[in-house]
């Protein structure tokens, strides 16, 4: 694979499941806040 | 009066929206759609169609169904009375779906047990047009029934059916926490199983190799925007009816984003999970994987078998796949199928159990038409005209009167004070702006594109009977639908 296919796939991996980790965090902290 | 149904928890709530999200296309069509838009490159207006519609809308069909606790009917009525139809269409388009996704579901339940022996053989191509479906030579030539498609058409009706009987709780919440951890097992098993694949990492350089130069090409962005919109689940109805049962006090803005970003990263993963068998497919035969490469239902009943014909293990991974899109499938038709119960239920004032089993009943019998010989090239002709003209101008349609003709303010405010944080005036501006002219170039291209040419070449009486004439059609009985008695508990 070339570079440019793995930082795309990591990119894409980052953004939908960093982007879900960063929310499910936040509902955790206002629950349990 | 009854008091309505509500969620147990709020991840009972999340995880039935994101099994209702995620469905057939985020496996079989997603993988597709980047591979053949640019690659990795594909996944910038992805993202920005994810961020400026996908989210935008789920939030406002959240908001909209959980202030006004109502089906998508009962909310666009209750926003403003003549707006009534909007929701019947919603409505509409989601049992028209609903008739039809049930038999594509019920071939992948038949794969699940040809999959014990690999019963498709070498030739998969022949196994699944001549020997599964019996296919008939055009449309109008319905033939006989397909009994195996016909018993698990019945017995996938049957499931639909008590789950929906059971109530929200009992019923959608509990089968949704069932199905979707045993999906994302599924996906998780086969992704280590293909990543671990010889010629894995060809498939994912055809996949991930980024052409930024298709960034350039509208058509992308119209793509990238197409499957933001087939793969949430929106501007059917469905979180509409989904919210209206979130508690009183219940957030929505953050759910929304918990929703749509599981949803595309399931895609993603899904993508992974496909183009590293393809890449082994590839490799085994000495061809290219561009060779193999393809969507819907040829690349899971024709290549997909194939594929799984050359690995070691065969018969396990064909269960686990097949079995993967059952239960994709399965989370999604509940989700449309309630989508229709509810509006009825909220109009008649009927009880759940009666509208649930009439509803499933009619649906069945309607399904019936898509299990002959000729069910594959209906449900082709069906699934595009609902889609290219019922989901995307019901969309155009919803998203014009919920931001133009309506404070759509009220609803941010309302979603605001209940969510965890708050989403500020990018959100009117796509909704308003952006949203709205993507949807109406989508709706121009496609009505002009098939004014043009007849689908796929489909005689014209099958083009008229099964596309245009139920498109138009469900538009008409919209209106009657809102003709009849109104929602009088309206505030």
């Amino acid at each position: 694979m070339s570079i440019g296919a793995i930082l795309m796939m990591i990119f894409g991996l980052a953004v939908t499941w960093g982007g879900a980790a960063i929310c499910i965090s936040i509902a955790l902290k206002k629950r349990n806040g | 009066m009854a008091q309505r149904e509500q969620w147990a928890s709020r991840v009972g709530f999340i995880v039935a929206s994101i099994g209702s999200a995620i469905g057939l296309g985020n496996i079989w069509r997603f993988p597709y759609m980047a591979y053949n838009n640019g690659g990795g490159a594909f996944l910038i207006p992805y993202f920005f169609a994810m961020l400026t519609a996908g989210i935008p809308i789920i939030i406002l069909e959240f908001a909209l169904g959980h202030k006004y606790k109502g089906s998508a009917p009962k909310s666009f009525a209750m926003a403003k009375e003549r707006w009534e139809w909007v929701g019947w269409w919603q409505v509409f388009i989601s049992f028209i779906i609903s008739i039809y996704y049930v038999v594509i579901i019920a071939w992948a339940l038949n794969y699940v047990f040809f999959s014990f022996k690999l019963g498709w053989g070498e030739d998969t191509k022949g196994f699944f047009f001549n020997k599964f479906l019996h296919l008939s030579s055009t449309p109008m030539q319905w033939g006989n029934i397909v009994w195996p498609i016909f018993i698990c058409t019945l017995v996938l009706w049957l499931i639909t059916w008590l789950i929906l009987f059971s109530g929200i709780k009992k019923g959608i919440e509990v089968a949704n926490k069932i199905f979707m951890p045993l999906l994302f097992i599924l996906l998780i098993i086969m992704l280590f199983r293909a990543v671990t694949l010889e010629g894995a990492t060809k498939g994912l350089q055809w996949l991930f190799r980024p052409d930024f130069s298709a960034i350039l090409n509208y058509r992308v962005w119209t793509a990238a925007y197409g499957q933001i919109f087939f793969s949430l689940s929106i501007c059917f109805g469905i979180m509409i009816t989904y919210a209206s049962y979130l508690p009183e006090r219940s957030d929505i803005n953050n759910n929304g984003m918990i929703t749509t970003f599981i949803n595309c990263g399931f895609s993603i993963l899904a993508g992974i999970m496909i183009f590293s068998v393809l890449g082994y497919m590839a490799t085994k035969q000495g061809v290219s994987v561009k060779d193999v490469a393809g969507a819907g239902v040829g690349l899971a009943f024709v290549t997909i078998p194939k594929a799984i014909s050359l690995l070691p293990g065969a018969e396990f991974f064909g269960v686990l796949f097949f079995l993967a899109l059952v239960f994709a499938g399965l989370s999604s038709m509940v989700s449309i199928t309630e989508t229709c119960i509810s509006g009825l239920m909220d109009k008649f004032k009927w009880e759940r159990r009666p509208t649930t089993s009439l509803f499933c009943v009619v649906g069945f019998l309607l399904s019936l038409v898509f299990t002959t010989q000729g069910g594959l090239l209906l449900v082709d002709i069906v699934d595009h005209f609902i889609n290219n003209f019922g989901i995307v101008f019901a969309g155009l349609v919803e998203v014009l009167v919920l931001s133009w003709f309506f404070k759509l303010d009220s609803l941010r405010e309302h979603a605001n004070s209940l969510s965890d944080f708050s989403i500020g005036r990018w959100w009117n501006f796509c909704l308003k702006i952006l949203t709205p002219m993507v949807l109406s170039y989508m709706a121009i291209g496609n009505l002009i594109g098939d004014i043009k040419k007849p689908y796929e070449g489909y005689p014209i009486s099958s083009i008229i009977i099964f596309g245009w004439a139920i498109v138009v059609g469900i538009v008409i009985l919209s209106f009657v639908m809102q003709m009849g008695r109104s929602f009088n508990n309206k505030k």
